[in-house]
């Protein structure tokens, strides 16, 4: 594929807001998991919540947007001069010309849970205050970041379960490969909401503890929520300043059942094999994987079969899940912003939570990460639905 | 972008399949109120058919038909599957149960709740390990997904099949979006033009500046576009029906506008 150049990153989860105290967590190893303590859920778990987003509306024109997720995806947007850079793209190319290719996959259905709530003991209608297109929708997201900076390109919201906002980045580099825009806003965001944390404790596959990813005692993911957004541009030889590009994109199916991996990993090794050809590398150039690894003992069963089969043993791989816990429609996404930190300070997040490495899983695992100058790394995102989504970045210069 | 039609599924309330839609849709009577049944696909093992939700009913309906008329076997097409609003009933009872004293829900009903459910079903059907896209653009959610799926086709060189499906939302959420009647339709696109081709889609989005939304002459047809937002389609299914080029305008966000010049190839569309 044509490279892709991501030159501005807006990020949020429970390890801090902004590239900076995401960095210094990230490097520090400090995970931003807590015993759950969302109003609402009684659950014996753990939870990546981004705290103060209840007392955080959003406010002035956009306020019949305001919902926990659009909150979320603010607090991401506020930072590092995300804003600014996105109006200098809009002067630039025009507001017709950057997309907003956009994932979520619960959107702002907390808001629905809580109007469900409040129905009228009559007539069961929901409160007037129920604004479905601005939170409940799937669109919402793109829906929001189109009003907010005025764009009016090509838009939609990809909603694959948690390979959403990777896949958004499939979806970019094919739109400005075929001219349809030059530039465009990709992420998402995904809020916790009760329909998650109880419906993944439903399928039993929620920790009581902090995540383990591959631990021989893993037992279970732990909900988290984020925001990621990165403004791509087209890859102009002289562009300024930015170094770190989308170099490849690879998707499959699992076509093996709704909510459980392929034991085999059959559809994350198409994935990644995918995503090498549409780079033009081989498995030896990834200096280092950011596997999916949610701590589901299945899940990072398979994909562990799947890196080991077709990296062999030595390509040094983590996952940052028992950092910022899983954040569903929103891993694909902050995986490529703490990847791209990763690329930028030459180093390989460390797995905090990880203390006995399961001796059945073959991948070289490192848990406590490594200083280590990186030119490519593969970051992974699978989801219910088997849907499979690898992408590669590189860093030049 | 140009893109080439090879096959075609439809189903909605008093529609059976493409070629009874062709009928009606070159009359355009007033619309019944017929009953709309859907079937547990027989392509599905047999947990997942006792599992399916009248959404992945829908589509993997409309998907089976168009991958047929194209002669097409499912397993290598990649996909891209585009609803405004997913599984309503799903979500709707969902959300009543959490809004209960005893939050439990079923874990079919959470897996089934995902907007990629009805695409996961149907790889699960059709094995097929191809990519698969489910995306959302609120009401236009028609052209956002046409667009995905051509910009896939043209960028891999290979065919995809499209499914477009809205269902009929139930109460209390039909109050906030009044989508009355289910909706759904299918397309095998081709980057190129093949033997089997009934007509070429040319793709072009541009800025809206007052220009006029094609509809169709019947007020009851009307109603359905308007409502259903997967029925957007249903101007360029007449122009399918239609033995000279035609302009489709579908409405593309608030701002701007997807323009469809729809040529016939061969002498009737099938």
């Amino acid at each position: 594929m044509r490279p892709l150049l991501l030159t501005h990153v807006g990020v949020v989860s429970c390890l801090g807001a902004g590239q900076a105290e995401t960095l210094r967590q990230l490097r520090r190893g400090e995970s931003g998991l807590r015993p759950c303590d969302f109003e609402g859920a009684a659950l014996e778990t753990h939870i990546g919540r981004v705290t103060g987003l209840e007392t955080a509306p959003i406010l002035g024109v956009r306020a019949p947007y305001d919902c926990r997720n659009h909150r979320l995806a603010q607090r991401a947007l506020e930072r590092d001069g995300f804003v600014d850079a996105v109006i200098r793209a809009r002067g630039q190319y025009g507001a017709h010309r950057i997309g907003v290719f956009a994932g979520t996959s619960t959107a702002g259905i907390l808001e629905s849970e809580q109007a469900f709530r409040r129905r009228d003991p009559d007539s069961g209608a929901l409160p007037p205050e129920f604004r479905y297109r601005e939170q409940h929708n799937t669109y919402s997201i793109a829906d929001f970041l189109q009003q907010t900076f005025a764009l009016t390109g090509p838009a939609l919201v990809v909603s694959a379960a948690c390979a959403s906002t990777a896949k958004v980045f499939g979806v970019a580099a094919r739109m400005i490969a075929l001219d349809l825009c030059d530039a465009a806003i990709v992420g998402g965001a995904d809020s916790l909401c009760l329909t998650t944390l109880y419906g993944f404790n439903a399928l039993q596959l929620t920790s009581t503890r902090p995540c383990r990813p591959f631990d021989v005692a893993r037992d279970g993911i732990s909900i988290g929520e984020a925001a990621g957004f990165v403004l791509v541009e087209r890859d102009e030889p002289n562009a300024r300043g930015a170094n770190i590009r989308l170099l490849g994109v690879g998707e499959s199916s699992d076509a093996y059942h709704m909510s459980s991996p392929h034991p085999d990993g059959l559809g994350a090794r198409q994935a990644m094999q995918a995503a090498l050809s549409s780079a033009g590398l081989g498995p030896q150039a990834i200096d280092y994987i950011n596997i999916h690894g949610t701590a589901t003992k299945a899940g990072d069963l398979a994909e562990d079969h799947a890196v080991s089969t077709l990296f062999g043993r030595d390509t040094p791989c983590t996952s940052t899940k028992g950092l910022t816990g899983h954040t569903l429609g929103a891993s694909g996404v902050l995986e490529v912003i703490l990847s791209m930190l990763a690329l930028r300070h030459a180093f390989i997040p460390a797995s905090p939570t990880t203390q006995n490495l399961d001796p059945e899983l073959r991948s070289r695992y490192l848990q406590a990460g490594q200083d280590l100058p990186l030119t490519h790394v593969m970051t992974n995102s699978f989801g219910f639905g088997g849907s499979n989504c690898s992408l590669i970045l590189g860093r030049t210069g | 972008m140009k893109v080439f039609v090879e096959g075609i599924g439809l189903r909605a309330p008093g529609i059976a399949n493409w070629p009874a839609g062709k009928a009606v849709l070159q009359t355009l009577h007033a619309r019944g109120v017929p009953d709309f049944q859907l079937t547990a696909p027989a392509l599905l093992p047999p947990a997942e058919r006792r599992r399916a939700t009248d959404a992945v009913k829908l589509a993997i309906e409309v998907c089976s038909e168009a991958c047929a008329h194209a002669e097409r076997d499912p397993q290598t097409l990649a996909s891209v599957f585009a609803s405004s609003g997913g599984d309503g009933a799903t979500i709707t009872a969902i959300l009543e149960v959490l809004a209960g004293d005893a939050p439990e829900i079923s874990p079919t009903r959470f897996h089934n709740s995902v907007h990629n459910a009805p695409a996961g079903y149907w790889s699960i059907g059709t094995q097929s390990m191809a990519a698969s896209t489910s995306v959302c653009a609120y009401d236009w959610s028609c052209g956002a997904g046409l667009l995905e799926a051509a910009s896939q086709a043209a960028s891999t060189g290979q065919p995809v099949l499209l499914a477009l499906y809205d269902l009929r939302y139930p109460a209390p959420l039909q109050a906030a979006r009044p989508i009355k009647d289910s909706f759904g339709i299918a397309f095998v696109l081709t980057p190129h033009e093949t033997p089997r081709s009934l007509a070429a889609f040319a793709l072009a989005l541009r800025p809206r500046r007052g220009e006029t939304i094609t509809g169709l002459p019947e007020a009851s047809w009307e109603a359905l576009r308007h409502s259903n937002p997967a029925a957007r389609a249903l101007p360029l299914l007449r122009a399918l029906t239609a033995s000279r080029v035609q302009t489709v305008d579908l409405d593309y966000m608030a701002h701007s506008l997807l323009r469809i010049t729809v040529t016939p190839l061969g002498t009737t569309v099938r």
